[in-house]
């Protein structure tokens, strides 16, 4: 009782308020307010709207990974010596005193094994770096499928296909440093697809090595390129990948009120910031996780490198895994011309599948507004469904991509499932070229199978679970309208542009085509318009007289249809 | 002396002459036997009785495959100088007798009749027939007198690119493969390796020497015995299964954890 007078007494002298900001508060920010101007910055940005679905935090997995990348990697740095000088190891793991090894593996085992939390790091280090990765690729999908690369996000796009061909670069070099047995092996097969090029080949393994495979100077170059210059691009590249998002703003899902001029969602502060500060904590603690429970590299068990040796089941990390599977699958195909040999068994692998993959998406961007002459800007991101060429040959390229990885572990699989090391060679030679084909095929199906089933529900409704008895002794089941919210994602659909003049559907136009489609490459470009654009499978959401049926609606629906048929 | 005249008549005088010259018999046979012999170690160390019972054995388990003679068949290959460590290590780790026909004759639970007595009964007999490699005595194969550094140098010169770093095994040609070996007892993996089994090549003591074969027991021995310290191996077998774990489990997670916090949404005020 005499507590609460004493406040009351308070609040008389004083009477402070929630809409009044603290001395304390408001004088610093007055103070940083008067010298930086982030006052005005700040109103404007941090109620930003970020429109909320789950595919959209994909990104930020690779983002979140990226700095715990940063930080566990400078703890490495501590330690790490980028050496290649000759040691007699006289550590702490027992089945390696006294070999002769380098600098570099020497100074990793100490990390691995003698460093306070060195394992850890590393650890967390390199679970953080196949995160990164995989944190992209699937972002990359995300975009890919949804089209939020469409206009004005094409540069962005870009960037985006930057990051990941320089992650693999970071990737590469960051694992040849430990020096280790796995990682020379990895190494030297960077070195073969160097050499392999014609004329410059080996000019530049010679620049690159500073001289003879493997030579004294790589641990040291890649340490530069790992820790300096690489990670400074990337910073870089992800600091104008996220301003460029801010600025144009983020896509969103088709859905109520959502349209290309608005975006529906959630301030920054505090509701998005929120979130994201959670996602952070969540790839944090997946990454620890992984970092301590699940052991990755464990370098001890590989020794040092020797170019003589090399061990079954040497395979790259996972990112690298296609161009191994590729690798793997490739004839031993070479042409000798004049004393030159033309390795075709080591570029063709090493090239065109990461050629094909890396500038189609590229590309596809670029490649889709020539054919379907779509250059208006999209702020609302199509469902896979409703453009599904794009989802098809998005997933034929999956198909493609996964089978190589998959077959970079052939000798793994080989052995843990007793399938014959060869079969799985010449199985993966014809899929390589059948399954994206067939993935194509049955993805358009699927899409336009999803489309019809939209259209039906928007059409004629969901199925109550209510059975009618009719007069006539006819039964019916009662179809209602699918809920709001569920309506306006499926109504979001907009069909896939066309270039004027292409014609309509399947057929072809009539009279005289615009003079862009003429000709064998523009004839070409009509038909692959009418293909790609059109409307697959319209949706009549039955405005108008969905009210004046009732009942008839629900009659004629597939259900019904069927009852009636079988009575 | 006329003790002994007396009583050479005596009835039982006869046995004991023949039990003293049988004793006789017996001890210059042994003392001279073993040097009048091929030093073949088999029919020194064991009985003429294991030569016997393990022909008895060949030819119910073995000779279908590897012929009356130990010449081959079609389905098997010739005997003849395989040598005793060849039959302990394929009958000791129940790889032979083959359950079928097939690339290779894994690793396998052994039948009911395979026990100590009966594999050296059969290695007696093999070895009878034509010599080879003997079986290492248990010296020779413990771990703990090699030094497990220098095996571990020999082991990623000569083993790692079929068997893998850490012995987890890998795959061969033609449905082959090279098995893991962390079942394998150092007694096998020294026989494996003097013998060359299915498709291993053999090491002999010219290539390896004796002492380096236990150097490279040492570190197998010692490396598959280890904790590993990062947390759980995950197989031991590389980036393979590394990268599953990281799709299976880190992206699954985290997509789990996108859709957990994007499901949550401010109520609407209305």
């Amino acid at each position: 009782m005499s507590a609460k007078i004493g406040i009351n007494e308070k609040s008389t002298v004083h009477q402070p308020s929630i809409t009044e900001t603290p001395k304390a508060i408001a004088g610093v920010s007055t103070y940083l307010d008067d010298r930086l101007g982030a006052g005005n910055f700040l109103k404007r940005n941090l109620r930003k709207i970020f429109p909320d679905h789950w595919s959209f935090l994909l990104g930020e997995i690779a983002l979140y990974s990226f700095i715990i990348l940063l930080l566990t990697g400078t703890f490495l740095t501590f330690w790490f010596k980028p050496s290649m000088a000759h040691v007699v190891y006289d550590g702490v793991y027992e089945p390696l005193k006294g070999v002769g090894m380098s600098e570099a593996y020497a100074s990793s085992l100490h990390i691995s094994l003698e460093v306070r939390g060195g394992l850890l790091m590393r650890q967390m280090h390199h679970w953080a770096a196949l995160l990164f990765v995989a944190g992209m690729m699937v972002h990359m999908l995300r975009v890919f499928f949804t089209g939020a690369y469409r206009k004005p996000r094409e540069l962005n796009w870009l960037i985006g296909i930057l990051l990941l061909t320089l992650a693999l670069v970071e990737g590469l070099t960051g694992y040849s440093l430990p020096d280790d047995l796995l990682s020379g092996a990895g190494l030297r097969i960077t070195e073969g697809v160097m050499i392999s090029l014609p004329l410059v080949g080996s000019y530049i393994t010679f620049f690159l090595f500073g001289g003879e495979y493997p030579g004294t100077d790589i641990i040291s170059r890649f340490f530069t390129l790992h820790v300096l210059l690489i990670p400074g691009i990337l910073l870089a590249l992800i600091s104008a990948h996220m301003i460029l998002m801010w600025v144009q703003k983020h896509t969103q899902m088709p859905g109520k009120d959502r349209k290309n001029t608005n975006v529906v969602g959630a301030p920054f502060y505090p509701a998005f910031m929120a979130k994201a500060g959670a996602y952070f904590l969540f790839t944090f603690a997946v990454t620890a996780g992984l970092g301590t429970f699940a052991q990755i590299n464990p370098i001890w068990l590989f020794g040092p490198y020797t170019p003589a040796d090399i061990s079954a089941g040497s395979q790259p990390d996972f990112y690298m895994g296609f161009l191994e599977g590729s690798l793997r699958l490739m004839p031993a195909w070479e042409i000798n011309f004049l004393g030159y040999t033309l390795p075709l068994s080591v570029i063709i692998p090493a090239l065109l599948p990461l050629g094909i993959i890396m500038t189609g998406l590229a590309l596809y961007p670029f490649l889709e507004q020539w054919v379907t002459g779509d250059r208006r800007e999209h702020h609302v991101c199509d469902r896979p469904r409703n453009n599904p060429h794009r989802t098809s040959i998005g997933m034929a390229a999956i198909s493609f991509y996964g089978l190589l990885w998959l077959l970079g572990a052939n000798d793994e699989i080989s052995a843990k499932f007793q399938i014959s090391l060869f079969v799985t060679t010449i199985v993966g030679r014809v899929l390589v070229f059948v399954l994206p084909v067939v993935t194509y095929i049955v993805t358009y199906s699927i899409c336009i199978g999803l489309q019809r089933k939209d259209a039906e529900v928007i059409g004629h409704g969901v199925e109550s679970g209510v059975i009618k008895r009719l007069p006539s002794g006819e039964y019916i089941e009662i179809h209602v309208p699918p809920a709001d919210d569920i309506a306006d994602h499926m109504l979001g659909k907009r069909p896939v542009a066309m270039l004027p003049g292409a014609g309509d559907g399947e057929a072809e136009p009539e009279g005289v085509p615009p003079k862009a489609l003429r000709g064998p490459i523009g004839k070409l470009r009509a038909k692959m318009s009418r293909a790609y654009g059109g409307e697959k499978v319209a949706i009549d959401d039955g405005h108008g007289h969905h009210d004046d049926h009732g009942e008839h609606a629900a009659i004629g629906a597939g259900d019904g249809g069927h009852s009636n048929d079988k009575k | 002396m006329n003790r002994i005249t007396a009583r050479r008549r005596h009835p039982l005088a006869r046995y004991a002459v023949l039990l003293f010259a049988l004793a006789l018999l017996g001890g210059v046979y042994t003392v001279a036997a073993p040097a009048g012999q091929s030093a073949d170690a088999a029919i020194a160390s064991g009985k003429v009785d294991d030569v016997a019972a393990g022909k008895k054995l060949f030819e119910q388990s073995c000779a279908s495959c590897h012929g009356l003679n130990l010449e081959g068949t079609k389905t098997g290959p010739t005997l003849v100088g395989v040598g005793a460590a060849a039959v302990d290590f394929q009958v000791s780790s129940g790889r032979m007798p083959a359950a079928q026909p097939g690339a290779q004759a894994p690793r396998k639970q052994k039948y009911p009749w395979v026990n100590e007595t009966t594999i050296r009964q059969l290695a007696a007999y093999v070895q009878s027939k034509g010599g080879g490699p003997a079986v290492p005595s248990d010296d020779a194969v413990d771990p703990a007198k090699g030094n497990s550094a220098k095996g571990g140098e020999l082991f990623r010169a000569n083993c790692i690119q079929c068997h893998n770093f850490v012995g987890a095994g890998g795959a061969l040609t033609e449905g082959k493969y090279a098995p893991d070996l962390n079942s394998s007892t150092p007694k096998q993996i020294y026989e494996a390796m003097v013998t060359g089994p299915q498709a291993m090549p053999p090491f002999n003591d010219s290539t390896i020497t004796p002492e380096q074969k236990r150097d490279m027991i040492a570190y197998i021995v010692e490396v598959r015995g280890q904790k590993d310290p990062g947390g759980f191996g995950l197989g031991r077998i590389g980036p393979v299964t590394e990268g599953l774990a990281l799709w299976v489990v880190g992206i699954s997670l985290l997509v789990l954890a996108a859709i957990w916090i994007t499901a949550k949404r401010r109520q609407k005020k209305s």
